[in-house]
């Protein structure tokens, strides 16, 4: 404390370039923020599949509409990305109900627990995305 | 009756029931995963067919419902992070409520048609 030469610049102030490059964020904080990213996604994307889901439902004709529709790469690419979204935000979700009733809030198992959701949120992702598109 | 920002159960309600309706919705979307999945590839008369059932109908209704409260919920703590001017905050508070009524009122008219 006593030494002025090691005593670091304060306040500190965030930048972007500090948030992107500076500040390492742990895994704990990924989850949590990639939880937020996936929810933002998943309402603003309600209503594109809400439209799919109504013309899929609406007739046969409009089943196989959606179905070619999905055949095109970019929508493949845009429905992966939701499948993603829901994958990791389940995933994320169950860990923070756990850590509501105090469950895995130590940090090793924080950690631990942290890993697995984005593993977990990829690898369902990948099976749904194979399996449905 | 004196109100005061900061006592209890101020956000509690919200808190609560964001968890309920996400495990409502868990719940739903493992269930409706694998009735796709043993159905796969998936045909019309049978995606038809199970929206049609009396029970996937109320059970759907049950998880938009979830869905809504939930969205806003979570949209709304987004929203009272980062925007911060009082006007813009209202405003996108009011029309994430009416995006959110409209997609309720439309999943409705999707389910009975």
């Amino acid at each position: 404390m006593a030494n002025a030469a090691i005593k670091k610049a304060r306040p500190k102030y965030l930048s972007l370039a500090a948030l992107l490059f500076e500040i390492r964020l742990p895994l704990a904080g990924w989850v949590s923020i990639l939880h937020r990213v996936s929810g933002a996604l998943l309402f603003l994307a309600t209503v594109w599949l809400l439209f799919l889901l109504d013309r899929s439902l609406a007739s046969e004709s409009g089943f196989e509409s959606v179905r070619s529709y999905a055949s095109n790469p970019l929508v493949k690419v845009a429905l992966l990305v939701l499948i993603w979204s829901y994958c990791h935000h389940f995933c994320a979700g169950i860990r923070f109900l756990f850590l509501d009733i105090h469950k895995g809030i130590d940090k090793e198992t924080s950690r631990l627990t942290s890993i697995v959701v984005i593993v977990a949120g990829l690898a369902l992702a990948a099976l749904f995305g194979a399996r449905l598109l | 009756m004196r109100r005061v920002v900061v006592g209890a159960h101020y956000g509690l309600r919200d808190w609560l029931a964001q968890r309920v309706t996400a495990v409502i919705m868990a719940v739903y979307s493992v269930v409706l995963v694998f009735i796709v999945l043993s159905e796969a590839p998936l045909r019309y008369d049978a995606w038809r067919d199970l929206f049609a059932k009396g029970w996937m109908r109320v059970a759907t209704l049950l998880f938009g419902v979830s869905l809504a409260w939930h969205m806003w919920v979570g949209v709304r703590d987004i929203v009272m992070d980062y925007v911060k001017p009082d006007g813009l905050r209202l405003a996108i508070q009011v029309l994430t409520l009416l995006t959110i009524a409209a997609y309720l009122g439309w999943i409705v008219q999707i389910l009975w048609r």
